[in-house]
């Protein structure tokens, strides 16, 4: 069972990630199960997979805009952000832009190179769902969400930034 | 100065804990090498050549005399017995052991201080000019912009993995002291017609491999809007700098690759978003941290200060002091001393432990308990009554800090360089003293005048070797190490960049072409000209030629 950390709790993953595919038929057999499938999938073949009997959703590269799926937000339930390495940072504002400019409610999901270490900061950024490495302990991933009481920034929790609040 | 309310300590004290955590695990083995990295760096530890390095902040230069006191007794205990003033308004410390970091980020934050964000692919400390708030001729004290974007910068979740290092500038002083036009952000304090304060804001400007003076992408930006720009230009950054190759990856190559009308759309697109959101600065907001940076209980004293001028008539030693060390203040009978950290013989930046206290308690003594820390690595004590000048230099001089040579050729910008620094491709510390023996003589020194000769061990250019006067740059040549020689570089209202004057030269020879460029300088100018002027006017040429010959 893949680890999966959504809204700071573990669970059973109900969805599948195809990391690479190329046509149709490869998910043939697959239609009962709830799919995540590249950008460049979804968009050839949008209708087709909108009209599956099981769900499907879509994960973005760190290269991959959000703006891009403007049209589908409303009926996508998951997206994923990919992070190819821990070290490249374009997810996170990739997750600000669904959260913040494109008003996205759905789960925002963390794939890839997740580790412990990040979470905290993917947390404030939109992610609610972490997706985390095969090596990373997930049970003691947890307490990275309280790594900081408070941040300068705002963030999802706190719309508002400190000084708001601060001078209240 | 600011201090800390429950939320930065908070902050601090969550740090500490995170850090003291991350150490555990890599010590254990829990966490690998390359996943420990960016983690120990954005807490300012590198690992060196001797030993690992520690980076502190101190924030756009302000120290008070008890945080100087925490950073002596971290060099006694955790060191051995000094530190280095960076060009960055930081502090480094060569020799701590890795197991003793997370004691260290617990004293330094006793006293609201930290290593955040000093290193690693993230915005790092905002620097300013190191007499705002005391200087002549200010727009406005610089500071409580300075502590607005280090709030904001401080753990900012979106951008702790950028493609490479950001550094931001604030300069609010007429006269550009902070080298705000070599930035990945340059602000300059404005006002508009209305008379409104703002910034002008430059991006993309740098040195490193690839130097590049920062150019303009908005001539009013109103004050309020600050933080709501910074997120955009910072996004823009984070999505589409290069993260392919570490040397490609400054937000200099996106703006030049972009072109600036291209990038300058593309924030203003992104900041359409953000402007007038929640990130907007309010009245209060700033009010709460100019009430930091108030004027100290400065006494009404007469312009002129009677004791000085006796002192200046008196004793011509104190007078070269004076007229290198002290600048002007903007409260009659008050002036700005500056304390040289480049005597002979030291490392350019270093100070001692027990030179550390001395300052700390003339600090207390002379100048309400502050010290302020240049880029270009000396130690001011900005509020000093004229009438205490004469006593506080005596006290200077009994510590090896009475060195009068600010401005003039032997103040030299030096990194670490290869006696300490793993990237650099040469030594950069033996050439300052060789450069500093030959010019030894004071009285040549100021018939020199103002001259800024930066050193830099390796082309990341923590030297600032670019925009010295004459700037010298360590190279690798098949394994030995050389020295490649610019002029006319120069950090102020009029930044340029340096031209090579052609082949580099070895250790040994460096200190003897220096001499034949200024030879060339005091035979060329004209009147009053300083060196850059005399630059300017006469070109590369006749340096060239004094230092090569003349071609066949």
């Amino acid at each position: 069972m893949a680890k999966l950390i959504k809204n700071r709790a573990l669970v059973s993953d109900e969805w599948s990630l195809l990391k690479e595919i190329s046509s149709l038929e490869e998910i043939a057999d697959l239609h009962d199960q709830a799919l995540i499938v590249p950008l460049s999938f979804w968009q050839e073949h949008k209708s087709a997979l909108q009209n599956r009997s099981s769900k499907c959703a879509v994960w973005l590269n760190s290269h991959e805009l959000p703006e891009t799926l403007v049209d589908d937000l409303p009926s996508l339930e998951l997206i994923a952000l990919n992070f190819p390495s821990f070290a490249d940072g374009r997810a996170y504002s990739s997750a600000r832009e669904l959260r913040n400019s494109l008003g996205y409610k759905g789960e925002i999901r963390a794939i890839g190179d997740v580790l412990r270490d990040q979470l905290f900061y993917m947390a404030r950024c939109g992610f609610d769902a972490f997706s985390l490495r095969d090596d990373q302990n997930v049970e003691t991933a947890l307490e990275a969400f309280d790594d900081f009481e408070d941040g300068y920034q705002v963030s999802v929790d706190k719309p508002l930034p400190l000084f708001r609040r601060r001078a209240s | 100065m600011y201090r800390y309310d429950n939320y930065d300590h908070k902050m601090l004290e969550d740090r500490v804990a995170q850090f003291r955590d991350q150490t555990a695990r890599f010590l254990k083995g829990d966490l690998a090498d390359n996943e420990f990295l960016p983690l120990r760096l954005q807490n300012g530890l590198y690992i060196q050549r001797m030993a690992p390095m520690l980076r502190i902040a101190v924030p756009y230069g302000m120290l008070s005399s008890k945080q100087l006191l925490k950073l002596a007794y971290i060099a006694d205990h955790y060191d051995k017995g000094y530190g280095h003033f960076t060009t960055r308004q930081n502090i480094q410390f060569n020799w701590p052991a890795l197991v003793d970091v997370p004691d260290i980020l617990e004293h330094l934050a006793e006293v609201e201080m930290h290593s955040i964000q000093t290193s690693g692919n993230c915005i790092r400390n905002t620097t300013t000019d190191q007499f705002a708030g005391s200087a002549q001729n200010e727009i406005e004290d610089s500071r409580p912009y300075c502590e607005i974007i280090r709030q904001w910068s401080t753990f900012h979740p979106e951008f702790a993995y950028l493609p490479r290092k950001f550094k931001i500038a604030v300069c609010g002083t007429k006269d550009d002291q902070a080298a705000t036009q070599v930035h990945d952000i340059g602000l300059f304090i404005v006002r508009n017609d209305a008379g409104e304060l703002g910034f002008k804001v430059l991006v993309g400007g740098g040195l490193g491999r690839t130097p590049v003076i920062g150019k303009e992408i908005r001539a009013f930006l109103p004050k309020d809007e600050l933080l709501t720009y910074l997120d955009a230009i910072l996004r823009v950054y984070n999505r589409e700098g290069r993260r392919d190759n570490k040397y490609k990856a400054r937000i200099k190559i996106l703006v030049k690759a972009t072109g600036v009308d291209a990038f300058r759309d593309k924030v203003e697109k992104e900041w359409q978003a953000l402007k007038g959101g929640p990130l907007v600065l309010t009245e209060e907001e700033f009010a709460r941290c100019k009430s930091f940076f108030h004027d100290p209980a400065y006494k009404a004293l007469p312009e002129q200060s009677v004791a000085l001028q006796e002192a200046l008539t008196r004793d011509v030693l104190f007078t070269s002091w004076y007229q290198q060390n002290v600048d002007a203040h903007k409260k009659p009978g008050y002036a700005i001393v500056t304390v040289s950290l480049k005597k002979t013989g030291t490392a350019p930046g270093d100070v001692t432990a027990e030179q550390m206290r001395f300052i700390a308690a003339l600090a207390e003594q002379y100048s309400f308990g502050e010290v302020r820390v240049s880029h270009e690595q000396n130690v001011i004590l900005a509020d000093v009554e004229q009438d205490a000048l004469f006593e506080l230099w005596n006290a200077l001089k009994s510590q090896s800090l009475g060195t009068a040579n600010v401005g003039l050729l032997s103040d030299i910008i030096c990194c670490p360089g290869g006696d300490f620094c793993a990237l650099a491709n040469a030594k950069s510390i033996p050439i300052a003293e060789s450069i500093q023996r030959k010019f030894d003589d004071p009285v040549l020194q100021r018939e020199i005048g103002e001259l800024s000769l930066n050193i830099s061990g390796c082309m990341n250019a923590c030297g600032h070797h670019h925009v010295g006067n004459i700037g010298i740059l360590g190279v690798d040549k098949k394994g030995s190490e050389f020295y490649q020689i610019s002029l006319g570089g120069s950090a102020d209202n009029n930044t340029a960049l340096g031209q090579i004057v052609g082949p580099s030269f070895s250790q040994e020879d460096v200190p003897g072409v220096i001499e034949r460029i200024i030879a060339v300088y005091l035979r060329q100018r004209l009147d009053s000209e300083r060196f850059i002027e005399t630059f300017n006017r006469i070109g590369i040429a006749p340096f060239k030629e004094e230092v090569y010959g003349k071609a066949n």
